[in-house]
């Protein structure tokens, strides 16, 4: 998880340093007329790295050690339940459907929408149904 | 139906647990949420947006062709480029990669059962596809498809200067197929974050999953900017703000601001993933390691972060960007790239080289791109941004970056993994003759716009006068998009005859050296039978040649001093060490 | 590299590489610079292409199946290749500077000031009246688009008149969408845009007719923008512009060809 989090935390760093490169640079007078938006993308560039990557680095000091961390661990090492994989399940397409008419509704007005949220609520019950019939999420 | 995936031991009978039921045909593709099935959906769709884009392309191009020329309007002309470029930027090269290849490879070369998330890799599609309907849906509208570009300028894309309901459905298109890829982007990163095989150790990762991780992050950086512009952009046209308006107080400049901060970083996230392609065929087809493993990881990450910083090189010409801040960072993303190029060398170097189709269409990307890469560090240069933007200089340069990426690079990809996602061969024969068609067709096409560009030509328009003396290099351009089109039928011919009359293919077909060929070819669902142990980058390979394992060599030719080196070779020194 | 150098100093007599050579000092600046960039483009092509071609040929699979050493890694070299291209792109970035600093540059004192402005579908150019000399004499695109292109030089098209070797400021903005002013043998283009100003200038170095067009793309009449731009001696410009004023002041517009 070290490496996962330091990946993330790079992102970060990276965008603050750049960010406030950038906002410095643009206070000269020369361009102090300029507005882009572009300090506020880096600023958050670093906190989209900075979320996740502390989050991995607090969980990765108090979990277990994975195998897949471990540069000698053997297949047998990891056997077992990797987690649980929802099967078929139709739910997916019923939700991607009513998002695409909630999102006509930008094209051609409210009415479909009426429809897309109604596919939501049923695709958001079938799923959670579904999950519980399953005996796990 | 839920099912627990167990992790193989060492080995379990083939056939093993009780699953591979479940509905057939159309509504297996309705309902899978195997990663499999959905990356050939992915693959499979985004081909076709790709044939369709290219009918566009090859319809400008005859209209190009004479000056004067009157075959398609200058609104039809306006269309095509833009849903020519929309088509193959946000619907065929990203898609291809991240829903397509990725998604059918990530899991297997990390060894995990699927996707971290099935059902919202399922989502991702379905957003896909619904959102690529609507954009080619805008054809149908009164007013036409959406035709402003594929970058969509305000004020032009206002509701004032580009009404109807065509490019409402390219903004709505855009919203879907930008959650669609951020769901896929976080995905990935989970996958690989939390479902690699015991030993695989990030360093350890194959370059192209370590490619696709990064392009990941920055989907995750890009696309909700795009998301919220197209937003914005609704709200001006519906809503009555002004946002990017200068009537009312507007920045027009803003709008170009926050496409470039996600358009830069989404030419990368067309790039990395095919960098990453031929970062796994070139070791394959050489018969060694890839050379300078984790200074490909670094770069791959340096070009990753700087593609963030170099937004507004395409602004240059707007007088309002800060010049040399842009320029040197620009500048700067040409050094990850070069010590790329000097790695894939150095992977052929002294290497057994064999060509077959994938091998040929990498090394047909190298020698593209890095032309396309070095017009790439002119462009860098304002003053001569000056001179050749907006021109056919930069669509030259751009498509030999795009293309190169997403085609010659894509096809590499495609034809190594055929084997892998349909479990037969495709032809020899057809395959080279399409990469040297391809490869041909690609200078005859591309080079004359250089010089088109170079003579003034702008980029964008319908028509010329013979008086510009441009006529000549336009048909030999056109020519080579002709010679273009015959090299993707014979790539299309080579999926029909492989469909038709199958040549099995084994797991392993060409010597792989990561676990996606530890396999069946197809794999079963949840993948892996038995997994063998992950010592280096390349599992399988030090499993079939334990005699010619990077270690091995290196003691052999070092007088077997284990050495600082030789610890090195198994790629796990940074997390071994703690 | 060193080559590239040379000419970027020589200049005047090096191969053209497809471009310009620029008919104002600053696309003169500009072509200078490409030449270099160029040299040093395709040396770098030309290298690591020929490292490509070299490994492709020499090291393909003969016959025998024998598995090559598995080297993976040579530190010093992979050190040296970084640094290599991190040394030429800051060299590249050294002059990108000082020519864009010289092409950028503005002049305190021009001797004439030009209004341009960008609309759909036209140009409309308007010489200043703030010098007290001249009374706004002002060049513009008929209303119309044409539908097949014309030549840029035709009379259709509004044509920008700047005298020889003096410095004219181009005032740059935009009446509706972006434009792009583009006058390809001055090797330069900039965006014509509402709500922005844009200032820069042209020395004129060569006599002649030179064809301009909207680079930027501005919706259906796009491909018709075009304008033309005619380099006269300072007495051939103020004979020009003395009688544009004297036609203007009769029509009581601005003329319109
Ligand atoms: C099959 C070969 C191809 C041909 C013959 C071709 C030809 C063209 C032509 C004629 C234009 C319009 C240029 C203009 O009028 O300004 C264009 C624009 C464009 N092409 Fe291609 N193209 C090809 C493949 C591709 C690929 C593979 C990609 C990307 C993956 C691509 C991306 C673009 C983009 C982004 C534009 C700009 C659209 C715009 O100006 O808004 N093209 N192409
Ligand atoms: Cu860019
Ligand atoms: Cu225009």
């Amino acid at each position: 998880m070290r490496n996962e989090s330091r990946l993330l935390l790079v992102v970060s760093l990276f965008g603050a340093v750049i960010g406030v490169l950038f906002w410095a640079v643009g206070l000269s007078p020369v361009y102090a007329t300029i507005t882009s938006g572009g300090t506020i993308m880096l600023g958050a560039v670093c906190l989209l790295g900075l979320l996740p990557g502390y989050y991995y680095h607090w969980w990765s000091r108090r979990m277990s050690p994975r195998s897949e961390d471990d540069p000698e661990a053997t297949p047998e090492s990891g056997a077992g339940v990797v987690g649980v994989f929802p099967g078929t399940s139709i739910w997916p397409f019923v939700l991607g459907m009513s998002a695409l008419l909630v999102c006509l509704s930008l094209v051609f007005g409210f009415w479909t929408a009426i429809f897309g949220f109604s596919l939501a609520i049923a695709a958001v019950v079938g799923v959670i149904l579904e999950s519980r019939r399953g005996g796990a999420i | 139906m839920t099912l627990l995936a167990e992790r193989p031991g060492v080995v379990q009978e083939p056939g093993g647990p009780d699953h591979g039921h479940g509905p057939t045909g159309i509504l297996r593709w309705l309902t899978s949420t195997d990663h499999k099935v959905i990356g050939k959906s992915y693959l499979i769709t985004s081909i076709v947006f790709f044939l369709f884009a290219g009918v566009m392309a090859v319809l400008m191009r005859t209209q190009l062709a004479s000056p004067d020329s009157t075959i398609v309007s200058q609104h039809t002309y306006n269309e095509l480029f833009t849903m020519h470029g929309s088509l193959m930027l946000y619907l065929f090269a990203g898609p291809f990669a991240f829903g397509g290849l990725a998604n059918y490879m990530v899991p297997l070369q990390v060894g995990a059962p699927d996707m971290a998330f099935p059902r919202l890799n399922a989502l991702s599609y379905w957003l896909y596809l619904g959102g690529g309907l609507t954009m080619i849906g805008g054809f149908l509208t009164v007013g036409g498809a959406a035709d402003f570009g594929w970058v969509a300028y305000a004020p032009l894309s206002n509701a004032v200067n580009s009404p109807g309901a065509g490019p409402d459905m390219w903004i709505v298109s855009l919203i879907l197929t930008g959650f669609s890829a951020i769901f896929t982007g976080v995905n990935i990163c989970a996958t690989v974050f939390y479902l690699r095989a015991p030993g695989m150790t990030m360093f350890r990762v194959p370059i192209f999953t370590w490619n696709m991780v990064v392009t990941g992050i920055l989907i995750l950086i890009a696309f909700p900017v795009l998301t919220a512009a197209m937003v914005m952009l609704w709200c001006d046209r519906h809503l009555g703000t002004h946002i990017y308006t200068v009537s009312g107080g507007g920045v027009p400049v803003l709008w170009q601001n926050l496409f470039w901060f996600f358009g830069h970083p989404e030419v990368y996230i067309l790039a990395l993933p095919y960098f990453g392609m031929v970062t796994e065929i070139l070791p394959v087809f050489s018969r060694k390691p890839v050379f300078g493993y984790r200074g490909m990881v670094f770069a791959t990450i340096t070009i990753g972060a700087l593609s963030t910083s170099v937004w507004a090189h395409h602004m240059f010409t707007t007088g309002v960007v800060l010049l040399p801040f842009f320029s040197l960072m620009s500048y700067m993303i040409a050094v990850p790239t070069g010590i790329k190029f000097f790695n894939w060398i150095g992977t052929m170097w002294r290497g057994s080289l064999k060509f077959d189709t994938p091998m040929l269409f990498a090394v047909g990307f190298l020698v593209v791109f890095l032309f396309g890469g070095v017009t790439g560090v002119f462009l860098a240069s304002p003053p001569i941004d000056f001179a050749t933007h907006d021109t056919y200089f930069v669509v030259a340069h751009f498509h030999e970056v795009l293309f190169g990426s997403a085609v010659f690079a894509g096809f590499a990809g495609l034809s190594y993994w055929y084997p892998k996602m349909f479990g037969r061969m495709l032809r020899e024969s057809l395959g080279k003759a399409s990469f040297w068609f391809m490869f041909v067709g690609f200078w005859v096409t591309f080079l004359p716009q250089y010089l088109l560009g170079l003579h003034g030509m702008p980029r964008r328009i319908a028509e010329y006068s013979a008086s510009t003396g441009w006529t000549t290099l336009n048909r030999v351009s056109t020519a080579g998009a002709y010679i273009l089109f015959l090299a993707v039928a014979i790539m299309v011919v080579n999926f029909y005859v492989s469909w038709r009359r199958p040549i099995h293919a084994s797991g392993n077909p060409w010597d792989g050296h990561t676990l996606e060929w530890a396999t069946t070819s197809p794999p079963p669902p949840h993948n892996f039978f038995r997994l063998p142990p992950v010592r280096s980058e390349r599992p399988l390979w030090d499993f079939n040649h334990p005699e010619h394992t990077t270690r091995a060599h290196e003691a052999e030719h070092e007088g077997g001093t284990p050495s600082r080196r030789g610890t090195r070779a198994t790629g796990g020194g940074a997390d071994g060490a703690r | 590299m060193l080559l590239g150098g040379a000419l970027v100093l020589g200049g005047c007599n090096a191969p053209t590489f497809g471009a310009f050579r620029g008919a104002t000092t600053q696309g003169r600046d500009e072509f200078r610079l490409w030449v270099g960039f160029a040299i040093t483009g395709l040396a770098v092509a030309a290298i690591v292409w020929g490292l490509i071609f070299w490994t492709v040929i020499r090291h393909r699979r003969r016959g025998s199946d024998a598995i090559p050493r598995q080297f993976h890694e040579n530190v010093p070299l992979e050190i040296v290749y970084t640094t290599l291209p991190f040394v030429i792109v800051l060299v590249l970035f050294y002059f990108t500077v000082v020519t864009e600093n010289r092409i950028d540059a503005v002049s305190a004192s021009p001797s004439e000031v030009v209004h341009v402005l960008g609309f759909r579908w036209g140009w409309s150019f308007t010489y200043d009246s703030g010098t007290g000399r001249y009374q706004g004499v002002q060049i513009a695109t008929a209303a119309q688009p044409k539908v097949l292109a014309q030549p840029a030089t035709s009379s259709q098209y509004p044509q920008l008149v700047l005298p020889l070797g003096e410095t004219t400021r181009i005032v740059l903005t935009s009446a509706d969408v972006i434009h792009g002013f583009y006058v390809p043998a001055f090797n330069f283009s900039r965006y014509a845009q509402p709500g922005v100003v844009n200032r820069f200038d042209f020395t004129p170095t060569t006599t002649g007719v030179f064809r301009g067009q909207c680079s930027q793309f501005c919706g259906l009449y796009h491909s018709e923008m075009l304008f033309s731009v005619r380099v006269v001696s300072r007495a051939d410009f103020a004979r020009w512009l003395a009688t544009e004023q004297a036609s203007q002041a009769q029509t009581g517009s601005g003329a319109t060809s």
